[in-house]
């Protein structure tokens, strides 16, 4: 929701990244406030992954220039596990399996790395239990799911439901998720659409990525971008989804000449 | 011909310093040991020019002067043996120390029956003479603890028997730093009819010294005789271990090994598992867990000699820092074993740029309809999975544990020991 009492979270000025060399973002810029959800849309290859992956820190992308200054520092510096802590959550596209260790063991040592960092107290096995067990109902999951092995054997819809469980307890300042929309039937969908509704708060702000439109018929974005070719080359509100979804990403590069030489 | 033209065989020193200190001790064992001695004057020990030791060279164990561990069980107090008791077997535990019964030390309350017979003298001397050295091949190694047979844990487990708590065989190893010492554990067991047993064989080693475990453990399963065999070696940096484990196994008869290795600076595992009836179950999981300086050497050979027989192995290593894991699994599978069923398997992941792997899944097959696997991997922790890990909050330190944690769980999985995890140091991502 936009407001005039919110706070800068997120300012992404000129931001470029290769990733062996091979340039990925060319001038990204993206202001974030709290209380906003915004929607990252974009073709295949425009660099949009690669965007969520870099505010997370994955190691394999090189920064190249500009900057990102997440609740005013500098996110570039930070390692991925200190970002965490700090209230960055990236939804993965592609969960990864633990086998052997269960999803409440790694549940609660997540949570509790997060607890420490803010100065709150950490939880022991049983008092963990139940306060997962609340979270479990935003996203309409089995109990039993706590007790197997991290995504191990989960459908996608599973593993989708599991990244916004972890989002329930980690309580993150930033959340992106990345196309958590991929893959799910429509009862999914909207199981997890309404986890995200039910999760934005007026201190908080989401990130989503997606490839398509649907997931916004459910989760309202408050501006939403195109990306293409490694830069936002259009912004707008909801309405900007829509007309994508009618007319296709040839539309915007037909809008952007400079974004289609660049292909 | 003579031999005195040929050059002497490799490590008869260090055999012949052994051999002049073999007590002659007059029982109804001492022509099998006579037996035993002689066949030793004969043979060398492997160098890494013999095809089956040819990833491990023995000369680090050669340059030490070993003498026959004393029977030291009044000197080691229940205090110290205690954290080594699992909590499962506190009441079937038996406990042997420098390869010497120690029954003060022992605590064998709760089993019902007296399964468990040691020392020799209470052992029914020829059907136990009968047994021995018929199920283990004779190489060096099997000979030298023959030929010095002491006290033989004796396990018959009779017909129909189910299974109670698990039978724990602690082996305590107790060398001062003066003295490297000669351990020799034997072990018979004979699973009859119908019968049932979880076994833990259990390798520790206290004092600062340089143990040398010589063990022989020989199985026997009679038809539809179920044993899980838990095999854990745990010694101190310093010690050196070679075990064989024999198994033979009848009609029906299912052998569950889990066999897990984080000790000692040289250790090597000779299985020698044989299907003699059909119908027969053999499921090998291991795990190698080595870092600094280790090496460890686990070398298999699985035998179908009859129809119908089904296998499964799995191994796998982790290996750190600058140490050296060997895999070598041969499956047999006999001209009459047809319509066997065998897998197997070795997964190795390297931690460090140093640590090595040599891995020889092999699989010898001569019978015409049978279905048979085999591969081997060789794997780091993946970059995105660490990244998963501290994208939640988790340290890239913690997180590589977790992950090296999963990559053993399968092996780990179905052990009845709660505490296990908290035994292996580097596998304890909760700690």
């Amino acid at each position: 929701m936009i407001s005039e009492n919110s706070s800068p979270i997120l300012s992404v000025r000129d931001l470029t990244a290769e990733i062996d060399g091979t340039p990925i973002l060319r001038g990204l810029n993206l202001e974030i406030r709290s209380g906003e959800i915004h929607a990252i849309m974009g073709p295949n290859g425009s660099g949009k992954s690669t965007f969520s992956k870099i505010l997370a820190g994955h190691p394999d992308y090189t920064v190249t220039g500009g900057q990102v200054i997440y609740l005013g520092e500098n996110l570039l510096e930070m390692e991925p596990e200190e970002r965490a802590r700090k209230g960055v959550f990236l939804a993965f596209q592609y969960p990864i399996e633990i086998p052997g260790v269960s999803n409440v063991d790694f549940l609660r040592t997540a949570y509790n790395a997060r607890q420490q960092h803010r100065g709150l107290p950490q939880l022991d096995a049983l008092d963990f239990d139940e306060f997962v067990r609340e979270k479990l109902s935003i996203v309409k999951m089995d109990p039993a799911f706590l007790e197997r092995s991290v995504n191990e054997g989960f459908s996608g819809g599973e593993k989708k439901r599991n990244e916004i469980l972890q989002m329930a307890i980690l309580e993150p300042i930033l959340a992106i998720l990345d196309e958590t929309d991929s893959g799910l039937d429509i009862d999914a969908l909207r199981t997890v659409a309404n986890g995200i509704n039910s999760l934005s708060k007026a201190d908080n702000a989401i990130l989503l990525i997606t490839h398509y439109q649907r997931l916004l018929d459910y989760v309202t974005p408050d501006y939403v971008h195109v990306m293409e070719a490694g830069r936002i080359v259009t912004s707008g509100d909801k309405t900007l989804a829509l007309e994508l979804e009618e007319r296709g990403y040839d539309w915007i590069r037909d809008q952007d000449p400079a974004a289609s030489l660049t292909l | 011909m003579s031999t005195n033209l040929q050059k002497p065989l490799p490590g008869r020193l260090f055999l012949d310093h052994i051999l002049a200190q073999l007590p002659d001790l007059p029982d109804p064992y001492s022509s099998l040991r006579a037996q035993a001695r002689a066949q030793l004057a004969e043979l060398g020990i492997p160098t890494t020019r013999e095809e089956d030791w040819k990833y491990s060279d023995l000369s680090p164990l050669l340059a030490h002067d070993f003498r026959l561990g004393r029977e030291l069980s009044t000197s080691v107090c229940a205090a110290e043996v205690e954290p080594y008791v699992w909590p499962e077997s506190r009441g079937s535990c038996a406990v042997f120390v420098n390869g010497y019964f120690a029954p003060q030390l022992s605590n064998l309350s709760a089993l019902p029956q007296p399964l468990l017979l040691v020392p020799l003298s209470q052992a029914d001397a020829s059907w136990l003479t009968a047994q021995l050295q018929t199920l283990a091949s004779e190489d060096v190694f099997t000979t030298l603890n023959t030929a010095h047979l002491g006290d033989v844990a004796c396990i018959r487990v009779p017909k129909g028997w189910q299974d109670g708590p698990p039978l724990q065989l602690l082996y305590l190893s107790f060398a001062s730093e003066a003295q490297p010492i000669l351990v020799q554990p034997r072990c018979l067991l004979f699973l009859e009819a119908h019968s049932r047993l979880t076994l833990i064989e259990d390798y520790v080693s206290l004092g600062s010294g340089i143990p040398f475990t010589n063990a022989v453990t020989e199985i026997h399963l009679a038809d539809n005789a179920h044993l899980h065999h838990i095999i854990l070696q745990r010694q101190g940096s310093t010690a050196f271990q070679i075990g064989k484990t024999a198994v033979r196994q009848s009609r029906d008869s299912h052998y569950r090994q889990q066999a897990l290795q984080w000790g000692c600076q040289f250790s090597r595992h000779n299985l020698e598992i044989t299907q003699i009836g059909s119908q027969a179950h053999t499921d090998l999981k291991g795990l190698t867990l080595l870092g600094g300086s280790q090496q460890s050497d686990t070398y298999s050979r699985l035998v179908h000699q009859v129809p119908h027989g089904s296998s499964r192995q799995l191994h796998k290593c982790i290996v750190d820092g600058s140490a050296h894991a060997v895999f070598r699994g041969r499956v047999l599978v006999c001209q009459a074993a047809q319509l066997t069923d065998a897998a197997q398997s070795n997964r190795n992941l390297l931690l460090s740029p140093k640590a090595r792997v040599d891995t020889q899944p092999q699989l010898e097959i001569f019978a015409d309809n049978v279905k048979c696997t085999h591969g081997a991997t060789v794997s780091q922790l993946e970059t995105e999975e660490i990244f998963y890990l501290q994208s939640r909050g988790i340290p890239q330190a913690q997180a590589r544990q977790l992950l090296t944690y999963a990559f053993a769980a399968e092996v780990l999985a179905g052990i009845p020991l709660a505490t296990l995890s908290q035994k292996l140091p580097q596998l304890n991502p909760f700690a």
